[in-house]
């Protein structure tokens, strides 16, 4: 089945830090801001279906000795709300199990009001501006 | 099943608790004197853990004297070394003292122990090695003991009760680990307890069989308690072992830490890998007691859950009742895995011990 681009939302309305959860095309999706960039995450951990959408956003935590502790990437995670997993925001991996354990992440793009009022993408039922820019997802 | 090659390491061997009158032979006058001015030289400082007149802390067959002429030491070789065909074996002496609240007077029994199981016992006896006795609840003791015995390299472990003061991965306990690192001595937790708290979560159990049943949550929480606090990552080349701990109850400790570790690990951030993993690679355990169903095929199942052949130690736990005759293998072992658990994995495990086959090896 051919990859159909959906406009989400305008870029102001998801600031830096925020997320939104969206409904495309029957698939619940975790749209996140990382300081002006944005990755959309299927919203539903792989371990039992908890939303993503509603974890807490947090850093990475790491230490090299016991006791000694380090946190970088900060908000770049999602834990899951119902067990506690951690999921890269920007891959949909897992922390703990990158490989096999891994949110299903869709391609974002941001698309200026002009281009897409003239097409060649449908922008759905949602209201586009010539003057503003807008998220776009290919599901 | 008996054993079915000589050359066996035995991991877990007791030694018979040596009386007042014994230990003080190897005091100095002071406590010596003391132990008599203070009438508690007739005292046996018997743990409560495992007393040796209740049923399974002696087999009937090995609780006859040492017969006419035998000395102790014959008696052990003709009941726990010779059937087994032992190239070594770990003695361990699990002496009250370790529960003492006085620790000087702990601490000056507890040398005594350590002592005597060289002189009495490792000196006469050359398939003997020895754990060293510590008192968990004083870890400068314990550093000074490890010190002061260091240079005798038949010793190849300390050992304390699975239950002590505190859980035993917390940091007042590093420079005990420390210090086994250093000369290449094993951790070895025994079950049992020093009873200063109750040994399950909710208080004091009426039955000895609620008390032998709390031991393997003691020692699951002993090792999450490594694990937790990052002993393993602070000490990698240490081993813990886990003696007369079973491992039938491992397969769930381990698929409950991998699962519990995802949700929890940013809180111990340095427990980086599954800790299943981590347990597979550093703790080891006793054979016996067995505790598995007759069947071997449910055992093998259990082992092929637990997923590393390389876990398990050889025991016998001479001289309590877990097995009948010479019978101190279970059913359902494979073949290859007998010959890793009897001879591979202790020296595997024991730094010591793979030393001395180096020297042996040409």
């Amino acid at each position: 089945m051919s990859k159909k681009r959906h406009v989400v939302a305008a870029v102001d309305e998801v600031p830096p830090g925020s997320r939104k959860h969206l409904n495309l095309a029957g698939r619940e999706i975790a749209l996140f801001n990382l300081g002006g960039e944005f990755f959309a995450l299927g919203d539903k951990c792989p371990h039992e279906s908890g939303s993503l959408c509603a974890g807490k956003i947090v850093g990475l935590a790491e230490a090299d000795t016991p006791g000694h502790y380090r946190l970088s990437r900060d908000g770049e995670f999602v834990k899951c709300p119902w067990h506690g997993w951690e999921f890269d925001i920007r891959t949909g991996q897992s922390w703990c199990d990158p490989t096999r354990t891994r949110a299903r992440a869709y391609e974002t793009a941001v698309a200026a009001g002009e281009t897409l009022v003239k097409g060649p993408y449908v922008a759905d039922t949602y209201p586009v501006r010539v003057e503003e820019n807008y998220i776009v997802i290919d599901v | 099943m008996k054993v079915p090659f000589a050359g066996a390491i035995d991991c877990d061997l007791h030694l018979p608790s040596p009386s007042m009158a014994v230990l003080m032979r190897h005091m100095d006058d002071f406590w010596r004197e003391q132990f008599v001015t203070r009438r508690i030289d007739r005292m046996d400082f018997q743990l409560t853990s495992f007393p040796p007149n209740t049923p399974l802390a002696m087999r009937d067959d090995w609780r006859a004297p040492a017969g006419e002429g035998e000395t102790p030491l014959d008696k052990l070789r003709r009941e726990a070394l010779d059937p087994f065909g032992a190239r070594i074996a770990i003695g361990s002496i699990l002496h009250g003292a370790i529960g003492l609240y006085n620790e000087d007077m702990a601490a000056v029994i507890c040398s005594a122990v350590n002592d005597h199981l060289a002189r009495d016992w490792l000196d006469h006896e050359p398939r003997l090695r020895g754990s060293i006795l510590v008192m968990g609840s004083s870890p400068d003791h314990a550093v000074a003991e490890i010190e002061r015995l260091a240079a005798d390299r038949r010793f190849v472990q300390i050992i304390l009760p699975v239950m002590g003061d505190f859980l035993p991965g917390k940091r007042q306990m590093w420079p005990v680990y420390r210090a086994c690192e250093k000369h290449g001595l094993a951790v070895a937790l025994h079950a049992g307890s020093t009873y200063r708290y109750p040994p399950t979560g909710s208080g004091w159990p009426s039955y000895h069989v609620e008390d032998y049943i709390a031991q393997s949550t003691a020692f699951e929480n002993a090792i999450v308690s490594f694990l937790a606090e990052g002993v393993f990552n602070e000490f990698p080349d240490l081993r813990l072992v886990c003696l007369e701990s079973g491992f039938t109850w491992l397969p769930t400790l381990l698929w409950r830490l991998n699962k519990e570790w995802r949700g929890t690990r940013q809180e111990t951030p340095w427990l980086d890998r599954p800790p299943a993993d981590v347990v597979r690679e550093r703790v080891r355990f006793s054979l016996q007691p067995v505790d598995a169903p007759a069947d071997g095929a449910l055992l093998t199942r259990t082992l092929a859950h637990i997923g590393s052949d390389e876990l398990l130690l050889f025991s016998t736990d001479y001289p309590h009742a877990q097995f009948d005759g010479d019978n101190a293998l279970p059913e359902g072992l494979p073949a290859d895995l007998q010959r890793k658990i009897m001879i591979d994995n202790p020296p595997a495990c024991y730094p010591r011990l793979a030393a001395e086959a180096k020297e042996i090896a040409p």
